[in-house]
């Protein structure tokens, strides 16, 4: 017998029902997201509107009505302009980037040699994956071949003149490569330096001090334009005549001294946020100077600045456009080169080669950005209050 | 600022010319086997990379003339992408041998920055371009009177306006852009009512217009424009060899060769066209030059003659041949006797 027999108890739960309507599925998401309150109701109107009024031309001109393939600009030309297209249309001249795409990529590197440039980005993708996918073993092993063997193998690779390669001037680099170039060895550089400077400003040491403050105060007051320019232009001046410092070279050297003091006061405001006890405890445990920073205070600060080292990674990667200043093409400049070819000039070409330019700074910035969101992530260890 | 900038460029140039001269060129070219071309960084039918990423163009053209003459091999050039500001210094510094980059013959660039100019290879002359769709009824500079109007900084081109404004007694609203790019945009969306740089550039221009007919060029030309290829100062041998390339490409017109015809041209028995070509037993017409007696069979099989140079690169985009044509056609090309 059971032991309450009564029957206007229930005997099992009953099930729940389904929220009404209007809490759940999409219409929930629809009204908390979306139409919440008056004005978000306004604003959401507002932004459907302009994506309405925007969006379909835009569409219409990058993808319906753009040209993917052709032989010269009458395809990206009206009859009016001396082309084939009807009059009146307007859409993207794809057909110049397509036509233009290895010299986007290469700049004027030797067709035939163009294989060295794909195997190093093959060695440089085959490294950074492993090295940025956390769960992969040997990390250092991996820093070390990605930081220290692969400049040099590519160095060889790229540059030519030994090991039977034929010797490639850096002149006729150009495009994706030298941007890759430009701010591989700038973030590269950029990182150890910073810390270095970093550390020697807060030193108690009044010489090393200076030093890193003379530095990093001169480059950061005076814009990279100017000295790039100065480089190009007055450098040669003073030399012997023959002389002449290779200009990639000369970009190399600025944008990596450029980065490194941006990327020093990053770093020390991450040291700024480390709190005393910190220092004392390192201390305490009978760590030295070396120790406590490499151990315990610049582990804690770097992962504090994250946010700001790779802002100044993204800002380092767009600026390696400034090579333009003494001749050299990064990608955006090889694109707005191109712009001059008889051949293909037309009134969507600049357009169409900008937003092709554009589109891939976008995918490496982006790219950047997601993976310090998801280091930021997981190096949390719960101390942001 | 400018003055002082300018001071030091110009005791700069004076230096490096001074030790520049010692040393020869032409040897110099001949032990490293190509010519270092400055060229411009990107002009519509001067100099542009083409699919293939290879320089080429009317300026282009002229460094490969030089090759040519030197090596019987247009391309043993290496080309060297300057702007506006750095060319001089990559000539002056010894970066380049050699200069071909749409660049304005003056007195100041061939005297105190130390340049030698080998010739002209294009007559040009600044004018104005407007759209006629706005500014109905106007056919004339002289009309434009407190217009707004687009130019390129850093130019002569910049100079030529102010004083001609200035000679006529007309006010204007200059709109001043760094890039032919900026400036085309500008132009287009209407910033200004006129454009104003050398004829070859408003012809390029229309190609990047929306409606070319609605722009007409307005008559007035206000400036003299001779571009040629430059040198440094203190090399005569040198300043020959691309001196000399220039007028055999010119005199190859006038002579009638033509890379089609040139193995007729060679067996001609015209004395004059024999001459030029080195094909006269006793020739010695390279020997002076340092050159080979068939340099310039080499220039016209390699590159071309003046005129076919001219079709390959500015007809196309609807440059006239106008000051351009042999003198013999009423132009301002003209050759010294090749003899």
């Amino acid at each position: 017998m059971q032991e309450h027999d009564l029957s206007y108890v229930r005997m099992e739960m009953i099930n729940a029902r389904e929220a009404p309507l209007r809490e759940r599925g999409f219409v929930r998401w629809f009204r908390v997201n979306l139409f919440a309150t008056p004005l978000d109701t306004v604003m959401t109107l507002l932004g459907l509107l302009f994506v309405a009024y925007f969006l379909p031309p835009v569409i219409r001109w990058a993808l319906i009505d753009a040209v993917w393939s052709g032989p010269d600009r009458s395809v990206c030309a009206t009859v009016a302009q001396g082309g084939i297209q009807p009059d009146g249309w307007s859409g993207a001249c794809w057909a110049f980037v397509n036509a233009k795409f290895s010299q986007f990529m290469y700049g004027r590197y030797p067709v035939f040699e163009r294989w060295r440039v794909d195997l190093t980005a093959v060695m440089f993708v085959a490294l950074l994956v492993p090295l940025l996918v956390p769960r992969v073993p040997y990390k250092l092993w991996n820093a070390l071949a990605f930081f220290v063997v692969l400049p040099l193998v590519a160095y060889f690779l790229l540059v030519g003149g030994a090991f039977g390669l034929p010797y490639v001037s850096t002149t006729l680099w150009g495009g994706l490569l030298v941007t890759m170039v430009l701010s591989f060895v700038g973030i590269t550089v950029s990182l150890p330096m910073g810390i270095l400077l970093a550390l020697g400003r807060r030193s108690k040491m009044p010489v090393v001090k200076m030093i890193c403050v003379i530095f990093i105060e001169t480059v950061r007051g005076v814009p990279l334009v100017t000295v790039l320019f100065m480089a190009s232009v007055m450098l040669p001046l003073f030399m012997p005549t023959g002389v002449t410092f290779d200009r990639f070279l000369r970009a190399l050297v600025g944008v990596a001294l450029f980065a490194s003091a941006y990327m020093a006061e990053v770093i020390r405001g991450g040291l700024q946020a480390i709190p005393k006890g910190q220092y004392e405890g390192a201390s305490s445990l009978g760590l030295g100077y070396w120790q406590s920073m490499g151990l315990i205070v610049m582990p804690q600060a770097i992962k504090l600045v994250i946010p700001g080292i790779v802002n100044t990674f993204i800002g380092l990667f767009k600026d390696t456009s400034l090579v333009y200043i003494i001749g050299m093409f990064d990608l955006l400049g090889i694109v707005r080169q191109n712009f001059a070819d008889a051949n293909w000039v037309s009134p969507q070409t600049p357009m169409s080669g900008l937003i092709f330019a554009g589109f891939v700074f976008w995918i490496f910035c982006f790219g950047m950005s997601r993976y310090s969101i998801y280091m930021e992530r997981r190096l949390d260890t719960g101390h942001k209050s | 600022m400018k003055t002082v900038i300018k001071g030091i460029l110009g005791s700069a140039a004076l230096a490096v010319v001074a030790t520049g001269a010692s040393a020869s060129t032409l040897e110099e070219v001949r032990s490293k086997g190509y010519v270092q071309c400055g060229v411009h960084t990107g002009l519509i039918g001067f100099a542009a990379p083409n699919d293939d990423g290879e320089f080429e163009g009317f300026d282009v053209d002229v460094c490969r003339a030089v090759a040519a003459a030197i090596f019987g091999d247009g391309d043993a050039v290496q080309y060297t992408p300057t702007n506006a500001t750095e060319r001089f210094t990559a000539l002056q510094s010894g970066e380049i041998d050699m200069l071909s980059r749409n660049t304005t013959w003056t007195l100041s660039r061939d005297t105190s920055l130390g340049f030698n100019f080998a010739g002209v290879n294009y007559y040009d002359g600044q004018g104005f371009m407007i759209n006629s769709a706005n500014l109905e009824g106007i056919n004339s500079a002289l009309q434009l009177s407190g217009a707004a109007i687009c130019v390129q900084t850093g130019t002569t081109t910049e100079l030529n306006l102010a004083d001609y404004f200035r000679a006529n007694n007309m006010e204007y609203n200059p709109v001043v852009f760094q890039g032919f790019d900026e400036t085309n945009a500008a132009y287009e969306a209407g910033r200004c009512d006129a454009y104003t740089t050398d004829q070859s550039g408003l012809i390029a221009l229309r190609l990047t217009l929306a409606n070319p007919d609605d722009h007409v060029v307005l008559p007035e030309i206000i400036s003299k424009e001779p571009l040629g290829p430059a040198v440094r100062q203190g090399d005569d041998e040198w300043f020959n060899v691309v001196r000399w390339t220039l007028m055999a490409m010119v005199q190859a017109e006038e002579s009638g060769i033509t890379q089609d015809n040139l193995e007729e041209m060679m067996a001609s028995d015209n004395p004059e066209i024999r001459r030029i070509l080195g094909q006269e037993a006793d020739s010695s017409i390279g020997a002076g030059l340092g050159l080979d007696n068939e340099w310039v069979v080499n220039i016209v099989r390699e590159v071309g003659n003046y005129g076919e140079v001219f079709d390959r690169h500015l007809a196309p985009i609807g440059v006239p041949r106008g000051l351009n044509a042999l003198w013999t056609d009423g132009g301002l090309m003209y050759a010294m006797p090749l003899r």
